[in-house]
């Protein structure tokens, strides 16, 4: 007698799946790899061997002489110095509010969170105008300052400022979604046994949130070395005084010195290269500790 | 050390958590505090630790007020559902984190906390263990580790949040007898919240049964078991067979049963509501007295030592459950669809309000 089979059912007559059952078929896989990789390729690798070809073209003297001109190397001073002071009161600030706002139950939690964004969702350019509007000639505080002596706009603590305040979500933003999914389970803990808040503050809270802390370091970093639109307006374009790297490139870009802007660009994409570089290496002799651990035991 | 919890309330925003609770625990017992959900118990447990502050009531360690004592000066040692292992520190470091956040005059050498860790590890079994990390542990592990790691720095109590909520039925049931035996050995007050009233009646010394913010019974497991105060602790504690009805002049009304209850002979006329348990009912073939009642049996469960017989009177949708031995089923020789006479061996009826109760005598209750 002659059973027979529902067209539905085979897949179950068949056998036992094997992987490529399970998985798109050779075509789609194909095409999604490539797309991917013709992606990345026309807007992250091509515009960095275009900066590094453009910077290299007129020959290493030029390269190297571009970046040690007394202007370049005051603006890598101020970058180094803005990008530092971003981070570290960054840090402090984006412990703390992430701290507040997921440790502890407190009014107007909603609105410090929705604050905090603010920078991402303003304009950088409005950010700079902000504290020209403050501390401007005309602005609120600019008969005082001017009276005391004090220059914040068209000077260095205007570049910081506005620095700050474009940086301030990166660190924050990375910490509350991971301190919100450890929630305070740990730090009880700590606290049963004795520990004090200092002491579950540096053994316990910091040590989980340390790969995130380092990951928002990193983007602050970046975006505090690479921020143009409101350190522009503030700044005043001054050179060798208030120029920072990406004010610096396009000052150059403008005076149609191709070689040397493209040199200094150079310059910021290697630090890019390098933070990312640092934090990838962390990551990994992080993993190798870990799985180090799986390993041994069983003696 | 023993605690006594005297008249805590706790609030939060407008739900009741607690409402006026009070508890002596016993030096060295070992306590549970039984509740569904929502009951209240994980929130005592944390005002005895020190995690929450009562809205008033205090809470005496030894007769000395403990309420405004903070944490780190109550020497609890508090063990949380889901363990809370530090994770980015080894098993080791875990348990020695207690030793090590001393302050420098009372904190042991090292030499000594390592000693210290060690055995601790072994007495939980997992000496060889020590340089693994939290997620590298099965749920009964890490459990484990944290007991050790509270017990690292000698509290006085010990407090186990739902200890075996997160873990599954069969290392449940090994940890529950693991965990009794460590306190024969330790003998340390402890006190753990469980919503399974199993694991309660299995492992604890006396329980605490806890409703909607309120304490309905405190007891050993047996008289928990045995003799329930109220209705809810009857319906929370195993299984119940309910028969509503009414009171009027010392006797109530079941159906066609009556069964006099001289204790609620002044109590008004009310409704009323008798509680059997499954295995209080007997079943057989002939009537027995004026209180068997005939019922249909509609299902048989037979697998292991004791048959659930499902029954159904006439003109009654509900089913009751009788638990019998499953010799006892042998020799009755029923099937779905046979009719039989149930009777009672022991009945409790409480007046549907909650404010009385009455435990029949089955012998002298004929109509």
């Amino acid at each position: 007698m002659e059973v027979k089979i529902d067209p539905a059912m085979q897949g179950c007559i068949r056998g036992p799946r094997t992987v490529d059952d399970l998985t798109e078929p050779m075509g789609v896989r194909f095409i999604l790899t490539i797309t991917a990789l013709v992606f990345l390729a026309l807007f992250l690798v091509l515009p960095l061997v275009i900066v590094f070809s453009e910077a290299l073209k007129n020959g290493l003297v030029t390269y190297f002489d571009s970046m040690i001109s007394a202007d370049a190397l005051s603006a890598i001073r101020l970058t180094l110095l803005t990008a530092v002071i971003s981070v570290t009161v960054n840090m402090v600030f984006g412990v703390a509010a992430a701290w507040a706002i997921t440790k502890f139950r407190f009014r107007g939690k909603g609105v410090l969170i929705t604050f905090i964004d603010l920078p991402f969702a303003v304009s950088p350019v409005i950010a700079g105008l902000i504290f020209v509007l403050l501390f401007g000639l005309r602005g609120w505080f600019g008969p005082w300052l001017s009276e005391h002596d004090i220059k914040i706009i068209f000077a260095i603590p205007g570049v910081i400022l506005a620095t700050l305040f474009v940086t301030l979500p990166f660190i924050a933003r990375e910490l509350i979604p991971l301190m919100q999914s450890q929630g305070t389970d740990e730090e009880e803990a700590a606290l049963t046994l004795g520990a004090s808040g200092v002491q579950t503050f540096f053994r316990v809270t910091l040590g989980n949130i340390k790969w995130g802390l380092l990951y928002g370091v990193i983007l602050c970093n970046a975006r505090a070395m690479g921020e143009f639109g409101a350190v522009s307006v503030v700044s005043g374009h001054m050179r060798g005084v208030t120029n920072t790297l990406p004010l610096h490139v396009e000052i150059l870009y403008n005076e149609y010195q191709f070689s040397a802007a493209f040199a200094v660009a150079s310059l910021l994409s290697l630090l890019a290269l390098l933070t990312i570089t640092a934090r990838s290496i962390l990551e990994w002799r992080h993993d190798l500790r870990v799985n180090s651990g799986k390993a041994g035991g069983f003696a | 050390m023993d605690i006594s919890i005297r008249n805590v309330t706790k609030k939060f925003g407008n739900f009741k958590a607690l409402d006026g609770i009070s508890l002596e625990i016993k030096d060295g017992e070992l306590f549970a505090l039984l509740g569904p959900s929502g009951s209240g118990k994980t929130t005592l447990l944390r005002i005895i630790a020190g995690l929450e502050t009562p809205d008033s009531g205090s809470v005496l360690f030894h007769g000395c007020d403990a309420t405004k004592t903070s944490v780190r000066e109550r020497q609890v040692g508090f063990v949380f559902q889901h363990f809370a292992l530090f994770r980015h520190m080894n098993i080791f470091e875990n348990v020695a984190f207690g030793l090590r956040v001393k302050p420098r005059g009372h904190r042991p050498p090292r030499r000594e906390i390592r000693e210290r860790v060690m055995s601790l590890l072994s007495l939980v079994q997992l000496d060889q263990f020590a340089d693994r990390y939290p997620s590298q542990l099965s749920g009964g592990q890490r459990q484990r580790v944290a007991l050790a790691r509270a017990l690292a720095v000698e509290p006085k109590v010990m407090l186990l949040d739902e200890p075996f909520g997160s873990l599954d039925a069969k290392v449940r049931a090994e940890l529950r007898k693991w965990l009794r035996r460590l306190h024969d050995e330790l003998h340390i007050t402890s006190v753990f919240v469980t919503h399974d009233q199993e694991e309660a009646l299995e492992v604890a010394d006396r329980v605490a049964v806890t409703n909607c913010g309120r304490v309905e019974q405190i007891g050993t497991p047996v008289q928990i078991y045995n003799d329930p105060a109220t209705p809810f602790v009857y319906e929370f504690i195993g299984n119940v067979n309910l028969f509503r009805g009414r009171v009027s002049q010392g006797v109530a009304f079941m159906g066609d049963v009556r069964l006099k209850v001289p204790d609620l002979a002044d109590a008004p006329d009310s409704e009323a509501t008798a509680y059997v348990r499954p295995h209080d009912l007997q079943l057989s073939r002939e009537k027995r007295g004026e209180i068997s009642l005939m019922a249909k049996v509609v299902a048989i469960r037979d697998v292991g030592p004791v048959a659930r017989i499902e029954l159904m009177y006439p003109g009654n949708k509900k089913t009751y459950e009788a638990h019998i031995p499953i010799e006892r089923l042998g020799e009755l020789n029923i099937s779905v669809g046979d009719n039989v006479f149930v009777s009672a061996r022991r009945v409790k009826v409480f007046l549907n309000d909650g404010s009385r109760v009455s435990t029949p005598d089955l012998e002298k209750s004929v109509r």
